[in-house]
């Protein structure tokens, strides 16, 4: 944590995306959060993740709920819009924001407290209806900004740094995910940017609801001996099943892997996604042989990581709604208002 | 030919006769079909050119319980309840007692005679009817449903019969109602004469109700508020709409599902020019409405009072963030689930004040149909206008009950206001750009949308303090800014929200009354009720909140202000005393909170007792009075 304003001089050999932008063009404020945050390295890797992809970095929307994690949007793409809206309520006003204009790309930063608690239903909501946006809950089992309280997603067993173990069986939001219908499901470590960027960067360009749960080590409250959540406990139990190559269409494809070992999948706007199979036995477009597999390997203590699942042909809240292809904040009145001649219609059928 | 119960005293008992003007009562059991025909009764009346308006009064329940239809049958054209019941028909064992005891002495009761009832179950003033409804039913028809339901129309019938409702004009209503359905239009048809013969030849000239064919209607329209607050949406531009299911709010949104998938489609491609949510809560409800507004939709919700207290933490944030949000409360009776179907305005408060925090919002008080479709438009231009959440709030009469209204208007020069919006050329133009800084001196800032620019007007939006730019601040002299700056907007808005309507009573007096919202036509009725007793009374129709500058002046200009409401507590007094530092003697209370609507005679009764006992009656009048006597 730092009181120092950001530097405003570029360093001129920082390089440049196609659109001509750096990576600097796609930070925001300077972060408030405790030195080591994971959140921040999240911050990090999206903003890697923007760059990369060459997004306009105002067309993106970011929306939160509130808590540590919740702050962090201010600390990206300042020339963002974004929304800091109320404790566990961001999945209905990215709902809301989103079904207003379609044409934005959504960015939600959640936590375990603003989606598995308090946001659980709205969460829940958000993904069965399939909003087009990329959800991240920054994971780290605490509440932090309240000083280290357990939240839902602390496993059963782990101790607080107070000394408290916590009896109640945890959510595993992607689990839930999984059950309501996402159509991309990732889980990352914060500590682990290679393998974060590029589950990103697929989260972003896939048109339907993407929940990316990404664990994020609390630094303050949750980082000891006895804590499931810490950058240790993770290191150790991490389980790739994957790695992700996102290739946008401008890319060449190299042959780097033999045949059998990568799984591609071509994606709408022309890029595509390779899948390295760390996990030979493990289908991620398969919705009922994923989950399984991810229970058992669960159950059995590993932290499981990687892209967990994909629908490729995903649907989202404006196809079921049928909505025009125009925004509809854009409409105006010659689109919204039916007009003087239907109303009289329309009176004279209650006479 | 039955026995008329009660014959002995026939003689001496006063007989109600009346002319189109009277009050009938329909006593039934719902989930039993009687409300298509209770609703062929009120409709086949107004299509005789007499104004009607008919009540629901039903239970949060689908099958088994008592409901009741009421229906004011006024040439005069009076729209509010009056109060009593000149004729109950009885078609509810459950509820018999207190139905019969409702009737207005030589008024009437209908009642089904199949079955034999002791003579203790009548009373000695009333005229009773009796016609076999089940005997005659059951003699026609096998089927069990068919029974039940074709039974209503069968006391429709014998009731047109003895009101000299036209034949030709029921058998039109029938013809339209059952346009693609000719077995029942025949089986419905077949019934009502049925009814209608057994009255002609038992009953001719038992009712001294009669409807006489009129033109007293105009071009009004018979429209439920619900209908036309959605039709407003419509026509007010809202393109997302996302609602919770509740009574008695949720024909609001299913209105404006209706009217969208006829007048929204893009005749092209199929495709919506609208988006409406049915969320998994009222709190989701105003969520989607808020993101949705934030990103320059327009949006709205409808909801009842449980709803809005789910939604106060959210109608805060969009209070300071300053977001446009529109949300058409029904009230019904409160608090909690209080009486989920039956009628209040005891919202006032919660609505005026919701949210932690010092906090006030535009609250719009519709009168009736008409005015749910101007103000469901209006709350969309100032909610834009304002950026902030506005109330339309309407009520389980006026939005569940058709009532004769005048007919909708739109001017098609008409544009939206969406208010104090920076586009891209303004930005480029180099004007500054702070999110919540007052460049206009209205306490109305400029916003942009998300998305107008890549490097400039793009801003931070959160519930917590901030500076004039939006960045974050908890600095008191940026709080103190911000919340005055609020303060200052609310005062703009007090010049934009629809005025106060007022009327004089001729001749001058010292007292007023202060109304608003469904009370409106019962209202209009007491105050002509108090004129034939020389009781004047000037009055002001409240139609929004900010008060306007000539809810103050009305105030000043009278000794004595009646403030009459449906609710408990007098939340209207309250925050009239509050807002505009009255003194809280000035202002009498008219309160009628039992969950039925306000009657004419109730306030008609209230306000003349408060006069008389507290010697309140003009001088003037009385010296005038008083020479006229001698």
């Amino acid at each position: 944590m730092t009181y120092l304003a950001k530097p405003l001089m570029h360093h001129p050999s920082l390089p440049r995306n196609s659109l001509g932008y750096t990576r600097r063009d796609y930070e925001g404020k300077i972060s408030t959060l405790c030195a080591g945050c994971g959140h921040d390295s999240i911050s990090a890797a999206i903003i890697q993740a923007c760059w990369e992809l060459a997004i306009e970095p105002h067309r993106v929307a970011k929306l939160s709920g509130i808590g540590c994690s919740s702050k962090t949007p201010d600390y990206l793409l300042g020339n963002s819009h974004g929304f800091n809206s109320v404790h566990g309520r961001m999945p209905s006003v990215a709902t809301g924001a989103n079904l207003a204009n379609r044409d934005l790309i959504y960015l939600g930063i959640s936590g375990d407290g603003d989606s598995a608690s308090i946001g659980f239903g709205q969460f829940s909501h958000l993904m069965r209806r399939g909003v087009n946006m990329t959800y991240v809950v920054e994971n780290n089992g605490v509440y932090g900004l309240t000083k280290g309280q357990f939240s839902a997603t602390a496993d059963s067993g782990s101790k607080s740094k107070y000394g408290g173990v916590n009896r109640d069986a945890p959510i595993d939001l992607a689990s839930i995910a999984f059950q309501l219908g996402a159509t991309y499901i990732a889980r990352g470590f914060s500590g682990d940017k290679e393998q974060l960027v590029p589950l990103i960067m697929g989260a972003l360009t896939h048109p339907g609801a993407a929940l990316l749960d990404v664990v994020s080590p609390c630094v303050a409250f949750n980082n000891h001996l006895g804590s499931t959540k810490s950058y240790d406990y993770v290191r150790e139990h991490n389980e790739a099943l994957n790695r992700l190559d996102f290739i946008t269409g401008r890319a060449p494809i190299e042959a780097r892997y033999a045949p059998g070992e990568t799984h591609e999948v071509d994606l709408h706007d022309g890029s595509r996604l390779r899948l390295v199979k760390l996990d030979a036995a493990y289908d991620p477009t398969d919705r009922v042989a994923a989950q399984r597999h991810l229970l058992a390997r669960q159950r059995s203590g590993e932290v499981v990581t990687g892209l967990l699942f994909l629908d490729p042909e995903p649907e989202d809240l404006h196809r079921h709604l049928n909505t025009v292809a125009t925004p509809l904040f854009a409409l105006g009145e010659d689109e919204l208002c039916p007009g003087a001649e239907a109303l009289a219609r329309i009176n004279a059928r209650l006479r | 030919m039955p026995e008329e119960p009660g014959a002995s005293s026939r003689l001496i008992m006063k007989r109600l006769q009346a002319e189109n003007d009277f009050v009938v009562k329909f006593a039934n059991v719902n989930g039993s079909g009687s409300a298509s025909a209770n609703e062929l009764f009120a409709k086949s009346i107004l299509r005789m050119g007499v104004p009607v308006s008919p009540r629901n009064i039903f239970p949060s329940n689908i099958q088994g319980l008592p409901t009741w239809y009421e229906v004011r049958v006024s040439g005069a054209g009076h729209l509010g309840r009056r109060g009593g019941v000149d004729l109950m028909v009885a078609m509810n064992p459950q509820t018999w007692d207190k139905d019969v005891a409702e009737i207005e002495p030589g008024g009437y009761l209908f009642y089904d005679s199949s079955k034999p009832l002791p003579p203790s179950r009548f009373r000695d003033d009333i005229h009773v009817i009796g016609v076999p409804l089940t005997e005659l039913t059951n003699a026609r028809y096998d089927d069990a449903r068919e029974r039940q339901l074709l039974k209503n129309i069968v006391y429709l019938g014998a009731l047109a019969a003895m009101m000299s409702i036209e034949t030709t004009v029921v058998e039109t209503l029938l013809a339209e109602q059952y346009s693609r359905k000719p077995q029942l239009l025949a089986a419905n048809r077949e019934a009502f004469h049925l009814g209608h013969g057994y009255a002609r030849t038992h009953w001719a000239d038992a009712l001294g109700l009669k409807v006489r064919r009129a033109d007293a209607i105009g071009e009004r329209i018979f429209v439920d508020g619900n209908a036309a607050a959605a039709l407003g949406c419509v026509y007010g531009g809202a393109s997302v709409c996302a609602w919770y299911p509740i009574t008695p709010s949720s024909s609001l949104a299913e209105a404006f599902q209706k009217y969208c998938a006829e007048l929204r489609v893009d005749p092209a491609s199929g495709a919506h020019r609208f988006a409406i949510v049915q969320a998994e809560d009222e709190l989701a409800s105003i969520g989607i409405v808020i993101g949705a507004g934030w990103n320059g939709a327009r949006a709205f919700t409808a909801t009842s009072g449980p709803g809005v207290s789910l939604m106060t933490e959210f109608i805060g944030l969009a209070y300071f963030a300053e977001i446009p949000a529109t949300i058409i409360n029904v009230q019904r009776g409160g608090p909690s689930t209080g009486m989920p179907t039956r009628t209040q305005q005891s919202d006032i408060l919660a609505c005026a004040y919701a949210s932690h925090g010092d906090t006030k919002h535009p609250l719009l008080w519709p009168e009736d149909p008409h005015e749910c479709f101007e103000f469901a438009a209006a709350a969309l231009d100032l909610a834009d206008r304002l950026q902030t959440p506005v109330f339309v709030m309407t009520d389980l009469d006026i939005g569940m009950n058709q009532r004769l209204t005048k007919p909708f208007h739109w001017d098609d020069a008409r544009r939206y206001d969406r208010g104090k919006v920076m586009t891209t050329a303004m930005l480029e133009s180099g004007r500054v750009f702070g999110r919540y800084l007052d460049v206009d001196g209205d306490g109305i800032p400029y916003r942009t949308y998300p998305g107008t620019h890549p490097t400039q007007g793009a801003f931070f939006t959160r519930g917590t303090s901030r500076n004039p730019y939006a960045v974050y601040s908890e600095a008191g002299p940026d709080y103190l800014y911000n919340m005055e700056r609020l303060l200052r907007k609310f005062d703009t808005a007090k010049t934009l929200v629809p005025a106060p309507v007022m009327l004089d009573a001729a001749g001058g007096t010292r007292f007023g009354a202060i109304f608003f919202g469904s009370t409106s036509p019962a209202m209009r009725e007491a105050v002509e009720l108090l004129a034939d007793d020389r009781c004047r009374l000037d009055t002001l129709r409240l139609r929004a909140f900010p008060f306007p500058d000539a809810v103050l002046e009305f105030i000043d200009a009278h000794e004595v202000v009646f403030v009459v409401e449906q609710n408990r507590d007098a939340q209207m007094r309250t925050l009239l005393i509050n807002e505009l530092g009255i003194d809280p003697g000035k202002l009498m209370s008219v309160l009628h909170y039992d969950g039925t609507p306000i009657t004419a005679r109730f306030i008609h009764r209230e306000i003349g007792q408060k006069m008389r006992v507290l010697g309140m009656e003009p001088l003037y009048d009385r010296v005038v009075n008083d020479r006229r006597g001698a």
